[in-house]
């Protein structure tokens, strides 16, 4: 018979495995830098293992993840603006080169040329929003979060959520309409 | 509930989403999920790391090794100039100790010599109504 311990252990070794892709994709769009994300993905669930006893499900495993997340990767910044004597080293990308990433489906050369172009600009539009307007707008629009998530996962309240929303869409609206 | 929905649920909450906005936010999350997995499966560079602590365990064993090496070479010269030092200063006590030697012989003998020439002067010095006794004891010491 199982003792208490090993069914959390059950149960949280098939939240790892349901959740860290997402985990990872978000810290990955929101730092565009590969080792950095896989660390905090990391970071996130240690972190999680050593809480898990506390986690009481009034949110889902996916909410109180991405908090954990969103946590670590202002921790993260917040530290690198403290060490802003040193010489730091970072991998990050520009987040317009997702758009190699995009999968060419069934369109012609120059459909998948526009639709490049298409996700290179919004990609810079995200890169000048602010920390918070980006965190919600990947949530929504890369993680597909209802807004109730968001709020819980940000700790904002939805109208905050939504207003943050609304500013981020404003600029990458404009980005796409300045371009054409 | 499906992207479209999602968008939807945004313009209801006072955003106007145009087909082409709707468009480009779709395939920016396509992307940005393509270029995640790809992230995700791509072979990790743990094996790398781990050469890299092997070449850094490497180096540090060498470094160890000249440290100890060096300090055994320095600590063996140290101690075979600690020895000369002793050797020398036991050299230099001896020379001293036979000096002194020397000079408390000679004292001796000045003493000695001092005094027989204070026996031969008292010797010498008997009166005259003595000298029959002194010559008798003389010729008494020969037979």
């Amino acid at each position: 018979m199982a003792t208490a311990q090993e069914i959390a252990a059950e149960e949280f070794s098939a939240v790892v495995t349901k959740h860290r892709p997402q985990i990872f994709r978000f810290l990955l769009s929101s730092t565009r830098d590969v080792d950095l994300a896989e660390t905090l993905t990391q970071d996130c669930f240690l972190k999680a293992h050593r809480h898990w006893g506390s986690f009481r499900g009034e949110s889902s495993a996916m909410t109180w993840l991405m908090r954990i997340a969103i946590n670590l990767q202002k921790d993260h910044w917040r530290n690198r603006r403290m060490q802003f004597w040193r010489k730091t080293q970072t991998n990050a990308v520009e987040l317009d080169e997702a758009s190699d990433w995009l999968p060419s489906g069934e369109r012609s050369v120059e459909q998948q040329l526009l639709a490049r172009e298409r996700v290179a600009q919004v990609g810079k539009a995200v890169e000048g929003l602010s920390e918070r307007q980006r965190t919600v707008f990947l949530l929504r629009y890369v993680e597909e979060l209802e807004l109730s998530e968001i709020a819980r996962a940000t700790g904002l309240n939805e109208g905050t959520v939504k207003a943050h929303l609304s500013r981020a869409l404003a600029r990458v609206r404009a980005e796409l309409g300045g371009k054409r | 509930m499906s992207f479209k929905d999602k968008t939807d649920a945004v313009s209801a909450a006072g955003e106007e989403m145009s087909p082409e906005l709707d468009l480009a936010l779709r395939e920016f999350r396509l992307s940005v999920h393509a270029w995640s997995e790809a992230a995700y499966s791509r072979p990790r560079t743990a094996v790398a790391a781990g050469r890299l602590k092997q070449v850094w365990r490497l180096a540090a064993g060498w470094a160890l090794s000249g440290v100890l090496v060096a300090g055994g070479i320095s600590t063996g010269v140290w101690e075979h100039h600690r020895q000369e030092m002793r050797m020398a200063a036991a050299r230099v006590a001896e020379h001293e100790r036979l000096a002194a030697n020397e000079r408390n012989q000679q004292a001796r003998q000045e003493d000695e010599d001092l005094l027989a020439k204070v026996d031969s002067d008292v010797s010498r010095g008997v009166p005259s109504a003595m000298e029959p006794l002194a010559q008798m004891m003389a010729e008494y010491e020969t037979k």
